[in-house]
């Protein structure tokens, strides 16, 4: 590796400063102990805002029940969906050693739709298809709109993982004894829960991060944590929103810091076990 | 043979869409055999490891296990197991679990199963490793797993698709002598396949030479060593001196001259064969069986002119010169090294029963194990 | 006897079927609903009557619709853009850090990737506003003698833009750049090339798949990022999302299915071009 010149730790570090300063303001705004109508101007140190927060009654606590509800659903159905659909198409691709017929083709272009077209014409989709065959239930609505985009994000995070799996393991489960779907239960899944997982954990932070199409699919009331967020923000700054944010942004740095030292102390394992092997 | 083929292949076809992969194959398989598929990579022996295996279905045609129908049972019904290339062992489950998986599919009992991947693993000198996760083992003892796990099912045809091909040749060597001693333990009928033919000659009891879909010999080692009847047999299997020739005279014993780029070879036709004085040959010719000398070899009057010499190792290899568009090679014993300088002239024979003449067949494209 | 290979074929259809029933519905024909409903005129009261029609279509050539389509289109073009000229040579020098720095950085850049687009452009609204932190201390520096107006203006748009999405311009150009062998730049190096030429003619090309799906990534949601003209760009500014949205909220579907057949068709014809030019690869970043 090279050394890198001072220029472009200069350009790395600007971008990251540039990058940081809304969440630092936004960190910084929620211990702001002024607590006049626009609390724009810093006047201290506190922790009242979080106290308010916890009190429950700015309603957050409901907003954010609801957001885990709905996603709590939408993974379990998509991670079933998405996976044994990634499955059902490599049995024919992988298993078979034949080409991906017209229709496994289409549908798998069509099932990613909702990650390549703009939300806000998918949100408005559902609302138009939701409307139509008269589903009013808010949970419902969410849950079916949600599963829509997570989806394909587990299926081709399992997808990528079967492709590069050994096919000659599912030959030899058969040969051993194994029918297809016994070949599945001990075979295919086991080798495809790393990946099973990590498309749980994506569809889990995309549902859960979902503003637009949530806003657009929500009826009436107070909403998901994102849209709740968004109603607060709209009108001005609002302290107990700052301090909901920082405990968001808190939760999301403790999360991927972990996620991503588990992944290199599991790498680190692994090298070392190939390396005894050799 | 006149017991029961214990497997038979019946005008096995199969094409992916591309061309035929196999023509028309059709093979018995008798019980206790090690039947060697040996050819070039693309002339269909693992497809037709897989047919048999149940992992592909023929285009066309028929396979018996014993008797009975099973080209349309899947794989999990046959009572046929594979060891792949690559091992194909899973990664997810210790070599005890690996082994015992088969037995687990068919819900044997946990003592049973036990006994029984410990048998597998004490057959395959593993005993100690139940507990090892697959990488965790070397080449050569994943090697073996994969051979505990197919056998501890006690199937009646065992498959093995190149199995030594992903070993080095120290223990590609230890691991033929390994294989052929458990096949004579178990008693179990072994179908294997390589491209390398050393191996083939070593292991098998019959031969199946395979080209481009089609057999082109069937036979013991030494029968398809010693008596290739075609071209590319002769050319695959061993080293040889391919003389291709015309056929100027030939009597009633089967004794003909062929002209070979105008030096006139005496040779003798075996039973397969018996083309027509004019019709174009090649007279196979092993290496070692040229003998050359100050008197005349094998009463053949036959003159050349020892163009160089190589020793390599044990062997001395001699380019000997019969004219001038004809030099033909040999291979002697380090032992019975001659003392011919270059450019010496020589008497030059061999035992004509052992120099097949089998038909012609000069553009080739896959000439491998040419001199 | 029992025909394994159809057995096998009825097996994977029953692990799929879940799937296709699910797109059919919940894609196809909700894809379906919006564009048949384009065709459709809005009724007097409340919902749509039932004659076709291609007059929705016809009242997007209006020139106020128009123009903020063309606002959007040039206000996404801007955004790639300006990603191209940050996030290509982050994620450049990023790649080219060492392992540790790199991993660093990375955690830096993933943090804000998963944190909500509604978050952190909320936070440049609390820095831009009048008597916000940036006025401020520009303030209290003496280089401003009365605050800016930095809140509600098209600056402000643009900004929240490219900062909600230059993460996925960094990401897919680390990637590929991560994946580069440096050898063949030393190579060119090697031959004579100097250090800016051997940039531009080996590693720009080698790098292009991860760059030309960065622009994808980018220039697709910008143009339905409605809440972000709507936070920062105040009343006066709408773009396309912002569009549909209000649309949405005077009932006028129609016409907003009309917009929304517009912008698919746009991104549809983006992503044909992408995939014409050679972006084989995957869009996704996972």
């Amino acid at each position: 590796m090279k050394k890198q010149s001072f220029g472009s730790i200069l350009f790395i570090a600007l971008v990251l400063i540039v990058m940081y300063l809304p969440i630092i303001v936004v960190v910084v705004y929620s211990f702001n102990a002024n607590s006049s109508r626009i609390p724009i101007e810093f006047t201290g140190w506190s922790f009242k805002w979080y106290k308010e927060l916890f009190s429950g009654r700015g309603g957050f606590g409901d907003a954010l029940f609801l957001s885990l509800r709905v996603a709590f659903w939408s993974v379990l159905i998509s991670v079933v969906i998405g996976t044994l659909g990634a499955i059902g198409m490599a049995q024919r691709t992988l298993v078979q050693k034949q080409k991906p017929s017209k229709i496994d083709t289409a549908m798998e272009a069509l099932s990613s739709l909702p990650i390549m077209i703009p939300e806000i014409i998918l949100g408005l989709a559902f609302m138009i298809l939701f409307n139509a065959i008269g589903l009013r239930s808010n949970d419902m609505r969410l849950v079916l709109a949600h599963s829509s985009f997570c989806i394909p994000y587990v299926f081709m995070t399992v997808k990528s993982r079967l492709v590069g799996m050994d096919t000659a393991l599912f030959d030899a489960a058969r040969d051993l004894g194994a029918s297809p779907a016994r070949v599945v239960k001990d075979i295919t899944l086991p080798l495809c829960r790393p990946a099973i997982v990590s498309g749980a954990f994506l569809a889990l932070a995309m549902s859960l991060d979902d503003f637009v199409i949530s806003f657009f699919v929500y009826g009436a009331g107070e909403g998901t944590l994102p849209i709740k967020i968004y109603s607060s923000v709209k009108v001005g700054v609002s302290p107990q929103v700052n301090a909901l944010c920082t405990l968001i942004i808190a939760t999301i740095f403790i999360a991927v810091a972990l996620s991503r030292y588990v992944s290199s102390v599991r790498a680190a394992r692994e090298r070392k076990r190939s390396f005894k092997a050799a | 043979m006149s017991e029961q083929p214990i497997l038979r292949l019946d005008g096995l076809y199969k094409d992916f869409g591309q061309g035929p992969i196999l023509h028309d194959l059709s093979l018995d398989i008798y019980p206790g055999e090690f039947l060697t598929l040996l050819g070039p990579s693309g002339c269909g022996k693992t497809t037709t490891l897989r047919i048999i295996a149940g992992l592909e279905r023929p285009t066309k045609g028929a396979v018996y296990l014993e008797g009975a129908d099973v080209t349309t049972l899947p794989p999990e019904k046959r009572h046929v197991n594979t060891v792949f290339q690559n091992y194909a062992l899973f990664p997810h489950m210790n070599v005890f679990q690996n082994i015992a998986y088969g037995l687990k599919v068919l819900k044997i009992s946990k003592s049973e199963q036990k006994k029984r991947v410990m048998d597998a693993l004490t057959l395959v000198q593993l005993e100690g490793y139940d507990k090892r996760m697959p990488n965790q083992l070397s080449g050569g003892q994943r090697q073996r797993v994969a051979i505990a796990r197919a056998i501890v099912l006690e199937p009646k045809v065992l498959l093995l698709d190149e199995p030594l091909g992903a070993l080095d040749l120290m223990l590609r060597q230890n691991m033929q002598h390994q294989l052929k001693q458990l096949q004579k333990k178990l008693g179990i009928t072994f179908i294997y396949i390589t491209h390398d033919q050393e191996e083939a000659l070593n292991m098998s009891s019959r031969i199946v030479i395979m080209r481009n879909g089609r057999i082109e010999q069937i036979g013991t080692p030494e029968d398809v060593y010693e008596h290739p009847r075609t071209f590319f047999a002769a050319n695959f299997i061993g080293q040889s001196n391919l003389l291709h020739g015309t056929i100027t005279e030939k009597n009633d014993q089967g004794e003909v001259m062929v002209n070979v780029n105008g030096t006139m070879i005496p040779g003798i036709l075996d039973e397969y064969y018996s083309p027509a004085a004019g019709e174009d040959v090649a007279l196979c010719l092993r290496p070692q069986r040229v003998r050359y000398g100050k008197a005349p070899q094998h009463g053949m009057e036959l003159k050349g002119t020892i163009q160089s010499k190589e020793y390599s190792g044990g062997m001395q290899h001699t380019h000997i010169s019969l004219s001038d568009t004809l030099t033909i090679n040999a291979i002697s014993q380090s032992a019975e090294l001659d003392n011919y300088p270059v450019g010496s002239e020589v008497y030059v024979g061999w035992s004509q029963r052992h120099a097949p003449i089998v038909p012609d067949e000069q553009s080739t494209s896959d000439s491998e194990g040419d001199v | 006897m029992m025909d394994s290979s159809k057995r096998d074929l009825r097996f994977s259809l029953w692990l799929k079927l879940p799937m296709f029933l699910w797109t059919i519905v919940f894609v196809f024909v909700a894809l379906l609903y919006v564009i048949g409903l384009s065709f459709l005129s809005r009724s007097e009261v409340i919902g749509v009557t039932n004659e076709l029609t291609l007059q929705n279509y016809a009242r997007l050539a209006d020139p106020q619709y128009l123009r903020v389509l063309l606002n959007s289109l040039k206000l996404a073009a801007m955004t790639t853009a300006i990603c191209i000229l940050i996030g290509y040579p982050f994620g450049y020098l990023m790649a080219r850090l060492n392992p540790f720095a790199r991993s660093i950085v990375m955690l830096l850049i993933i943090v804000p990737f998963w944190t909500n687009a509604l978050i952190r452009i909320y936070g440049w609204r609390i820095l831009l506003t009048g008597n916000g932190p940036i006025n401020s201390i520009l303030l209290s520096l003496g280089i401003i003698k009365e605050p800016l107006k930095l809140l509600y203006t098209d600056g402000a748009v643009l900004l929240g833009m490219v900062y909600a999405l230059i993460p996925f311009m960094i990401l897919p150009t680390f990637t590929t750049v991560d994946k580069l062998d440096f050898s063949v730049v030393e190579a060119a190096r090697d031959l004579g090339a100097s250090p800016l030429h051997a940039f531009l003619t080996v590693t720009v090309p080698l790098t292009l798949s991860g760059l030309m799906a960065g622009c994808v990534l980018v220039f697709i949601p910008s143009m339905g990022l409605f809440f972000l003209s709507d936070l920062l760009g105040g009343s006066k500014s709408v773009l396309a999302g912002g569009l549909i949205q209000r649309l949405i909220n005077s009932r006028d579907l129609p016409l907003a299915a009309a917009l929304s057949v517009l912008l698919l068709s746009l991104t549809g014809a983006v992503i044909a071009i992408y995939r014409k030019v050679g972006g084989s690869g995957d869009l996704s970043l996972f």
